[in-house]
Protein backbone atom coordinates (compact mmCIF):
# COMPACT_ATOMS: atom_id res chain seq x y z
CA UNK A 1 0.00 0.00 0.00
CA UNK A 2 1.97 2.95 -1.24
CA UNK A 3 -0.71 5.38 -0.05
CA UNK A 4 -0.15 4.35 3.56
CA UNK A 5 3.63 4.57 3.12
CA UNK A 6 3.26 8.06 1.65
CA UNK A 7 1.01 9.12 4.49
CA UNK A 8 3.45 7.88 7.11
CA UNK A 9 6.23 9.78 5.37
CA UNK A 10 4.21 13.01 5.26
CA UNK A 11 2.75 12.79 8.72
CA UNK A 12 5.59 14.56 10.62
CA UNK A 13 5.41 17.67 8.38
CA UNK A 14 1.63 17.72 8.57
CA UNK A 15 1.65 17.20 12.34
CA UNK A 16 3.93 20.24 12.66
CA UNK A 17 1.44 22.22 10.59
CA UNK A 18 -1.45 20.96 12.69
CA UNK A 19 0.30 22.07 15.88
CA UNK A 20 0.73 25.56 14.40
CA UNK A 21 -2.99 25.61 13.49
CA UNK A 22 -3.82 24.74 17.08
CA UNK A 23 -1.51 27.48 18.36
CA UNK A 24 -3.12 30.10 16.12
CA UNK A 25 -6.53 28.97 17.35
CA UNK A 26 -5.38 29.31 20.95
CA UNK A 27 -3.95 32.80 20.39
CA UNK A 28 -7.08 34.07 18.67
CA UNK A 29 -9.30 32.68 21.42
CA UNK A 30 -7.14 33.99 24.26
CA UNK A 31 -6.97 37.46 22.73
CA UNK A 32 -10.43 37.50 21.17
CA UNK A 33 -12.61 36.21 24.00
CA UNK A 34 -11.90 38.99 26.54
CA UNK A 35 -12.44 41.59 23.81
CA UNK A 36 -15.66 39.81 22.89
CA UNK A 37 -16.83 39.94 26.50
CA UNK A 38 -15.98 43.63 26.70
CA UNK A 39 -17.92 44.29 23.48
CA UNK A 40 -20.87 42.29 24.82
CA UNK A 41 -20.96 44.28 28.06
CA UNK A 42 -20.62 47.52 26.08
CA UNK A 43 -23.50 46.49 23.80
CA UNK A 44 -25.85 46.26 26.75
CA UNK A 45 -24.54 49.34 28.56
CA UNK A 46 -26.56 52.48 29.31
CA UNK A 47 -24.02 54.69 27.57
CA UNK A 48 -25.10 55.34 23.98
CA UNK A 49 -21.54 56.02 22.84
CA UNK A 50 -20.27 52.67 24.13
CA UNK A 51 -23.19 50.89 22.52
CA UNK A 52 -22.55 52.48 19.14
CA UNK A 53 -18.83 51.71 19.20
CA UNK A 54 -19.51 48.10 20.08
CA UNK A 55 -22.16 47.64 17.37
CA UNK A 56 -19.90 49.14 14.71
CA UNK A 57 -16.94 46.92 15.61
CA UNK A 58 -19.11 43.81 15.79
CA UNK A 59 -20.88 44.49 12.51
CA UNK A 60 -17.62 45.11 10.66
CA UNK A 61 -16.01 42.05 12.22
CA UNK A 62 -18.94 39.86 11.27
CA UNK A 63 -19.76 41.48 7.94
CA UNK A 64 -16.32 41.25 6.36
CA UNK A 65 -15.08 37.75 5.48
CA UNK A 66 -12.26 36.44 7.69
CA UNK A 67 -10.15 36.05 4.55
CA UNK A 68 -10.47 39.76 3.74
CA UNK A 69 -9.59 40.74 7.32
CA UNK A 70 -6.55 38.44 7.21
CA UNK A 71 -5.29 39.88 3.95
CA UNK A 72 -6.02 43.41 5.10
CA UNK A 73 -3.82 42.86 8.16
CA UNK A 74 -1.02 41.19 6.25
CA UNK A 75 -0.97 42.89 2.84
CA UNK A 76 -2.86 46.10 3.62
CA UNK A 77 -1.34 47.41 6.84
CA UNK A 78 2.26 47.63 5.54
CA UNK A 79 1.14 50.46 3.27
CA UNK A 80 0.50 52.59 6.36
CA UNK A 81 3.79 51.55 7.91
CA UNK A 82 2.61 48.65 10.09
CA UNK A 83 4.30 45.42 9.07
CA UNK A 84 3.23 42.29 10.90
CA UNK A 85 4.78 38.86 10.67
CA UNK A 86 2.42 36.34 9.17
CA UNK A 87 1.83 34.62 12.52
CA UNK A 88 1.01 37.89 14.28
CA UNK A 89 -1.21 39.01 11.41
CA UNK A 90 -3.03 35.67 11.48
CA UNK A 91 -3.47 35.76 15.25
CA UNK A 92 -4.71 39.33 15.38
CA UNK A 93 -7.04 39.07 12.38
CA UNK A 94 -8.64 35.90 13.68
CA UNK A 95 -8.78 37.44 17.17
CA UNK A 96 -10.82 40.31 15.73
CA UNK A 97 -13.19 37.87 14.06
CA UNK A 98 -13.40 35.89 17.29
CA UNK A 99 -14.18 39.03 19.28
CA UNK A 100 -16.95 40.06 16.91
CA UNK A 101 -18.66 36.67 16.81
CA UNK A 102 -18.22 35.75 20.48
CA UNK A 103 -19.56 39.12 21.57
CA UNK A 104 -22.90 38.19 19.99
CA UNK A 105 -22.82 34.76 21.64
CA UNK A 106 -21.90 36.28 25.01
CA UNK A 107 -24.52 39.01 24.67
CA UNK A 108 -27.16 36.35 24.21
CA UNK A 109 -25.77 34.55 27.26
CA UNK A 110 -25.80 37.70 29.40
CA UNK A 111 -29.34 38.48 28.32
CA UNK A 112 -30.47 35.00 29.27
CA UNK A 113 -29.70 35.77 32.91
CA UNK A 114 -33.12 36.55 34.47
CA UNK A 115 -33.57 40.33 34.87
CA UNK A 116 -35.01 39.64 38.33
CA UNK A 117 -31.49 38.88 39.55
CA UNK A 118 -30.25 42.28 38.43
CA UNK A 119 -33.22 43.93 40.11
CA UNK A 120 -32.55 41.92 43.26
CA UNK A 121 -28.95 43.18 43.30
CA UNK A 122 -30.19 46.75 42.91
CA UNK A 123 -32.57 46.28 45.83
CA UNK A 124 -29.76 44.84 47.94
CA UNK A 125 -27.56 47.81 47.13
CA UNK A 126 -24.98 45.88 45.11
CA UNK A 127 -23.13 48.24 42.77
CA UNK A 128 -23.75 47.78 39.03
CA UNK A 129 -20.11 46.73 38.59
CA UNK A 130 -20.31 44.02 41.24
CA UNK A 131 -23.65 42.88 39.82
CA UNK A 132 -22.00 42.36 36.46
CA UNK A 133 -18.84 40.87 37.93
CA UNK A 134 -20.34 38.42 40.45
CA UNK A 135 -23.88 37.77 39.23
CA UNK A 136 -24.45 38.35 35.52
CA UNK A 137 -21.13 37.43 33.89
CA UNK A 138 -20.53 34.08 35.66
CA UNK A 139 -24.02 32.86 34.78
CA UNK A 140 -23.95 34.34 31.28
CA UNK A 141 -20.64 32.62 30.56
CA UNK A 142 -22.06 29.30 31.69
CA UNK A 143 -25.07 29.67 29.42
CA UNK A 144 -22.88 30.70 26.49
CA UNK A 145 -20.35 27.89 26.96
CA UNK A 146 -21.65 25.35 24.41
CA UNK A 147 -22.02 28.03 21.72
CA UNK A 148 -18.51 29.30 22.49
CA UNK A 149 -17.10 25.81 22.13
CA UNK A 150 -18.89 25.42 18.82
CA UNK A 151 -17.40 28.68 17.68
CA UNK A 152 -13.90 27.54 18.71
CA UNK A 153 -14.27 24.65 16.27
CA UNK A 154 -15.15 27.10 13.51
CA UNK A 155 -12.15 29.29 14.28
CA UNK A 156 -9.91 26.21 14.22
CA UNK A 157 -11.23 25.52 10.73
CA UNK A 158 -10.70 29.16 9.82
CA UNK A 159 -6.98 28.87 10.58
CA UNK A 160 -6.75 27.07 7.24
CA UNK A 161 -7.35 30.49 5.64
CA UNK A 162 -4.01 31.69 6.97
CA UNK A 163 -2.52 29.58 4.21
CA UNK A 164 -3.10 32.61 1.98
CA UNK A 165 -0.75 34.77 4.03
CA UNK A 166 2.03 32.20 4.08
CA UNK A 167 1.58 30.80 7.58
CA UNK A 168 3.08 27.30 7.42
CA UNK A 169 0.04 25.63 9.01
CA UNK A 170 -1.56 22.31 8.13
CA UNK A 171 -3.02 23.26 4.77
CA UNK A 172 0.12 25.00 3.50
CA UNK A 173 2.24 22.02 4.55
CA UNK A 174 -0.10 19.73 2.65
CA UNK A 175 -0.11 22.03 -0.36
CA UNK A 176 3.66 22.26 -0.53
CA UNK A 177 3.99 18.48 -0.29
CA UNK A 178 1.42 18.27 -3.09
CA UNK A 179 3.40 20.73 -5.16
CA UNK A 180 6.59 18.66 -4.91
CA UNK A 181 5.10 15.18 -5.26
CA UNK A 182 2.15 16.06 -7.56
CA UNK A 183 0.12 13.81 -5.34
CA UNK A 184 -2.37 16.51 -4.40
CA UNK A 185 -5.36 14.27 -3.83
CA UNK A 186 -3.67 11.93 -1.39
CA UNK A 187 -1.96 14.56 0.75
CA UNK A 188 -4.96 16.90 0.80
CA UNK A 189 -7.24 14.06 1.87
CA UNK A 190 -4.80 13.25 4.68
CA UNK A 191 -4.83 16.91 5.74
CA UNK A 192 -8.63 16.90 5.65
CA UNK A 193 -8.73 13.81 7.84
CA UNK A 194 -6.38 15.46 10.32
CA UNK A 195 -8.75 18.45 10.54
CA UNK A 196 -11.71 16.10 10.94
CA UNK A 197 -9.84 14.16 13.62
CA UNK A 198 -9.94 17.27 15.79
CA UNK A 199 -13.22 18.85 14.80
CA UNK A 200 -15.49 15.79 14.94
CA UNK A 201 -14.57 14.65 18.49
CA UNK A 202 -14.69 18.32 19.52
CA UNK A 203 -18.24 18.57 18.24
CA UNK A 204 -19.20 15.49 20.25
CA UNK A 205 -17.79 17.28 23.28
CA UNK A 206 -20.01 20.27 22.52
CA UNK A 207 -23.11 18.08 22.32
CA UNK A 208 -22.29 16.32 25.59
CA UNK A 209 -21.61 19.65 27.33
CA UNK A 210 -24.93 20.95 26.06
CA UNK A 211 -26.69 17.90 27.49
CA UNK A 212 -24.85 18.10 30.77
CA UNK A 213 -25.70 21.75 31.22
CA UNK A 214 -29.38 21.36 30.47
CA UNK A 215 -29.70 18.33 32.75
CA UNK A 216 -31.02 20.37 35.67
CA UNK A 217 -33.56 22.04 33.39
CA UNK A 218 -35.89 19.07 33.44
CA UNK A 219 -38.87 21.27 32.65
CA UNK A 220 -37.24 22.29 29.37
CA UNK A 221 -37.81 18.97 27.69
CA UNK B 1 -18.95 36.09 -9.56
CA UNK B 2 -19.31 36.16 -5.79
CA UNK B 3 -23.08 36.23 -6.19
CA UNK B 4 -23.09 33.48 -8.83
CA UNK B 5 -21.11 31.12 -6.62
CA UNK B 6 -23.23 31.90 -3.57
CA UNK B 7 -26.55 31.45 -5.37
CA UNK B 8 -25.42 28.25 -7.11
CA UNK B 9 -24.01 26.72 -3.92
CA UNK B 10 -27.09 27.62 -1.88
CA UNK B 11 -29.36 26.09 -4.56
CA UNK B 12 -27.36 22.86 -4.54
CA UNK B 13 -27.41 22.85 -0.74
CA UNK B 14 -31.16 23.47 -0.42
CA UNK B 15 -31.91 20.55 -2.75
CA UNK B 16 -29.23 18.05 -1.66
CA UNK B 17 -29.89 18.80 1.98
CA UNK B 18 -33.29 17.08 1.68
CA UNK B 19 -32.07 13.54 0.84
CA UNK B 20 -29.37 13.96 3.48
CA UNK B 21 -31.86 14.81 6.19
CA UNK B 22 -34.08 11.94 5.09
CA UNK B 23 -31.01 9.73 5.49
CA UNK B 24 -30.28 11.20 8.92
CA UNK B 25 -33.77 10.27 10.07
CA UNK B 26 -33.97 6.91 8.31
CA UNK B 27 -35.14 3.83 10.19
CA UNK B 28 -32.31 1.78 8.73
CA UNK B 29 -29.31 1.96 11.03
CA UNK B 30 -26.77 1.70 8.20
CA UNK B 31 -28.33 4.50 6.16
CA UNK B 32 -28.39 6.67 9.25
CA UNK B 33 -24.76 5.89 10.05
CA UNK B 34 -23.59 6.69 6.52
CA UNK B 35 -25.50 9.98 6.33
CA UNK B 36 -24.30 11.04 9.78
CA UNK B 37 -20.72 10.20 8.84
CA UNK B 38 -21.04 12.10 5.57
CA UNK B 39 -22.49 15.21 7.21
CA UNK B 40 -19.91 15.19 10.01
CA UNK B 41 -17.02 14.68 7.63
CA UNK B 42 -18.16 17.45 5.28
CA UNK B 43 -18.66 19.85 8.16
CA UNK B 44 -15.52 18.79 9.98
CA UNK B 45 -13.11 19.67 7.20
CA UNK B 46 -12.54 23.37 6.44
CA UNK B 47 -14.13 24.67 3.24
CA UNK B 48 -10.79 25.74 1.78
CA UNK B 49 -9.47 22.18 2.16
CA UNK B 50 -12.51 20.83 0.29
CA UNK B 51 -11.96 23.32 -2.51
CA UNK B 52 -8.30 22.29 -2.75
CA UNK B 53 -9.18 18.59 -2.80
CA UNK B 54 -11.73 19.14 -5.56
CA UNK B 55 -9.66 21.58 -7.60
CA UNK B 56 -6.15 20.15 -7.27
CA UNK B 57 -6.93 16.60 -6.27
CA UNK B 58 -9.69 15.38 -8.53
CA UNK B 59 -8.56 14.44 -12.00
CA UNK B 60 -10.38 11.55 -13.58
CA UNK B 61 -8.50 10.82 -16.78
CA UNK B 62 -8.32 14.12 -18.62
CA UNK B 63 -11.25 15.51 -16.68
CA UNK B 64 -10.64 18.29 -14.21
CA UNK B 65 -12.93 20.86 -12.68
CA UNK B 66 -12.32 24.43 -13.74
CA UNK B 67 -11.99 26.75 -10.78
CA UNK B 68 -15.54 28.12 -10.80
CA UNK B 69 -17.06 24.66 -11.08
CA UNK B 70 -14.82 23.40 -8.29
CA UNK B 71 -15.88 26.28 -6.05
CA UNK B 72 -19.58 25.71 -6.77
CA UNK B 73 -19.36 21.95 -6.25
CA UNK B 74 -17.30 22.28 -3.06
CA UNK B 75 -19.37 25.00 -1.45
CA UNK B 76 -22.55 23.28 -2.68
CA UNK B 77 -21.58 20.05 -0.89
CA UNK B 78 -20.76 21.92 2.29
CA UNK B 79 -24.06 23.80 2.08
CA UNK B 80 -25.90 20.51 1.65
CA UNK B 81 -24.43 19.22 4.92
CA UNK B 82 -25.25 22.43 6.76
CA UNK B 83 -28.77 22.57 5.33
CA UNK B 84 -29.33 18.95 6.35
CA UNK B 85 -28.53 19.93 9.93
CA UNK B 86 -30.79 22.98 9.68
CA UNK B 87 -33.65 20.86 8.33
CA UNK B 88 -33.08 18.32 11.08
CA UNK B 89 -33.50 21.08 13.65
CA UNK B 90 -36.60 22.30 11.82
CA UNK B 91 -38.16 18.84 11.72
CA UNK B 92 -37.60 18.23 15.40
CA UNK B 93 -39.21 21.61 16.10
CA UNK B 94 -42.46 20.38 14.55
CA UNK B 95 -44.72 18.93 17.19
CA UNK B 96 -44.61 15.13 17.55
CA UNK B 97 -48.39 15.18 17.57
CA UNK B 98 -48.36 15.98 13.85
CA UNK B 99 -46.65 12.66 13.12
CA UNK B 100 -49.03 10.84 15.42
CA UNK B 101 -52.05 12.54 13.86
CA UNK B 102 -50.84 11.54 10.40
CA UNK B 103 -50.38 7.99 11.61
CA UNK B 104 -53.80 7.92 13.27
CA UNK B 105 -55.45 9.11 10.07
CA UNK B 106 -53.78 6.31 8.14
CA UNK B 107 -51.44 8.62 6.21
CA UNK B 108 -48.18 6.78 5.57
CA UNK B 109 -44.88 8.03 6.97
CA UNK B 110 -43.56 9.37 3.70
CA UNK B 111 -46.69 11.37 2.88
CA UNK B 112 -46.81 12.70 6.41
CA UNK B 113 -43.25 13.91 5.98
CA UNK B 114 -43.71 15.37 2.50
CA UNK B 115 -47.10 16.99 2.97
CA UNK B 116 -47.51 17.74 6.66
CA UNK B 117 -44.26 17.92 8.61
CA UNK B 118 -41.94 18.99 5.77
CA UNK B 119 -43.62 22.30 4.91
CA UNK B 120 -43.85 23.29 8.55
CA UNK B 121 -40.23 22.34 9.17
CA UNK B 122 -39.21 24.36 6.14
CA UNK B 123 -40.92 27.42 7.51
CA UNK B 124 -39.19 27.01 10.89
CA UNK B 125 -35.85 26.62 9.09
CA UNK B 126 -36.06 29.84 7.08
CA UNK B 127 -34.21 32.13 9.54
CA UNK B 128 -31.29 29.70 9.88
CA UNK B 129 -31.22 29.13 6.14
CA UNK B 130 -30.98 32.82 5.34
CA UNK B 131 -28.30 33.43 7.92
CA UNK B 132 -26.35 30.49 6.50
CA UNK B 133 -26.71 31.94 3.00
CA UNK B 134 -25.29 35.23 4.22
CA UNK B 135 -22.32 33.54 5.84
CA UNK B 136 -21.77 31.59 2.62
CA UNK B 137 -21.65 34.89 0.73
CA UNK B 138 -18.62 35.71 2.83
CA UNK B 139 -17.16 32.20 2.69
CA UNK B 140 -17.27 32.35 -1.11
CA UNK B 141 -14.26 34.67 -0.74
CA UNK B 142 -12.08 31.59 -0.31
CA UNK B 143 -12.79 30.67 -3.93
CA UNK B 144 -10.18 33.32 -4.78
CA UNK B 145 -7.52 30.90 -3.52
CA UNK B 146 -8.20 28.53 -6.41
CA UNK B 147 -8.26 31.37 -8.91
CA UNK B 148 -11.93 32.22 -9.22
CA UNK B 149 -12.16 35.86 -10.27
CA UNK B 150 -14.42 37.09 -7.48
CA UNK B 151 -14.15 40.10 -5.17
CA UNK B 152 -11.07 39.07 -3.19
CA UNK B 153 -9.26 37.91 -6.31
CA UNK B 154 -9.49 41.36 -7.87
CA UNK B 155 -8.65 42.97 -4.55
CA UNK B 156 -5.41 41.02 -4.24
CA UNK B 157 -4.52 41.74 -7.84
CA UNK B 158 -5.13 45.43 -7.34
CA UNK B 159 -3.20 45.54 -4.09
CA UNK B 160 -0.21 43.95 -5.78
CA UNK B 161 -0.10 46.32 -8.72
CA UNK B 162 -0.49 49.53 -6.71
CA UNK B 163 1.28 49.61 -3.41
CA UNK B 164 -1.52 51.40 -1.56
CA UNK B 165 -3.01 48.11 -0.44
CA UNK B 166 -5.01 49.19 2.56
CA UNK B 167 -7.72 51.16 0.74
CA UNK B 168 -8.42 48.30 -1.66
CA UNK B 169 -8.99 45.85 1.18
CA UNK B 170 -11.20 48.29 3.05
CA UNK B 171 -13.18 48.74 -0.16
CA UNK B 172 -13.54 44.97 -0.51
CA UNK B 173 -14.76 44.70 3.08
CA UNK B 174 -17.22 47.52 2.39
CA UNK B 175 -18.56 45.69 -0.68
CA UNK B 176 -19.23 42.56 1.40
CA UNK B 177 -20.95 44.68 4.03
CA UNK B 178 -22.99 46.41 1.34
CA UNK B 179 -24.09 42.99 0.05
CA UNK B 180 -24.74 41.27 3.36
CA UNK B 181 -26.53 44.02 5.30
CA UNK B 182 -29.43 44.41 2.78
CA UNK B 183 -29.64 40.62 2.56
CA UNK B 184 -29.95 40.42 6.33
CA UNK B 185 -32.72 43.03 6.30
CA UNK B 186 -34.49 41.16 3.51
CA UNK B 187 -34.19 37.92 5.46
CA UNK B 188 -35.71 39.53 8.50
CA UNK B 189 -38.66 40.79 6.46
CA UNK B 190 -39.18 37.38 4.82
CA UNK B 191 -39.21 35.73 8.22
CA UNK B 192 -41.67 38.30 9.55
CA UNK B 193 -44.05 37.81 6.63
CA UNK B 194 -43.87 34.02 6.95
CA UNK B 195 -44.57 34.36 10.63
CA UNK B 196 -47.60 36.51 9.95
CA UNK B 197 -48.96 33.88 7.59
CA UNK B 198 -48.88 31.17 10.24
CA UNK B 199 -49.75 33.31 13.24
CA UNK B 200 -51.49 31.08 15.67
Amino acid sequence: MSVIADWIEWLPALAGGLWLSVRITAVSLIVGLPIGLLLAVMASSQNRMARTVSVVIVEIGRGAPALVVLQLFYFGLPSVGITLSSFVAAGSALALTTAAFTSEILRAGLQAVPPGEVEACKTLGVSPRDTLRFVVIPQGLRIALPALMGFSILIFQATSLTFTIAVPELLSQAYSIGATTFNYLSVLVLAGLLYAMITIPASWLVVSTEKKMSRHLSYAR
Amino acid sequence: MTLLITVAAVSIGVVLGVPLVVGLRAKNFLVRLVSRGLVDLIRGIPAIVWLFIIYFGVSIGAFRFDSTMAAIVGLGLISAAYFAEIYRGGISAVDMGQWEAGNALGVNRWTTFAQIVGPQAFRVSVPSMTSYAISLLKDSSIASTIGVTEIVFFTTQDARSNDGGLTVYILAAAIYLALSVPLALLARRLDASLRKKVSR
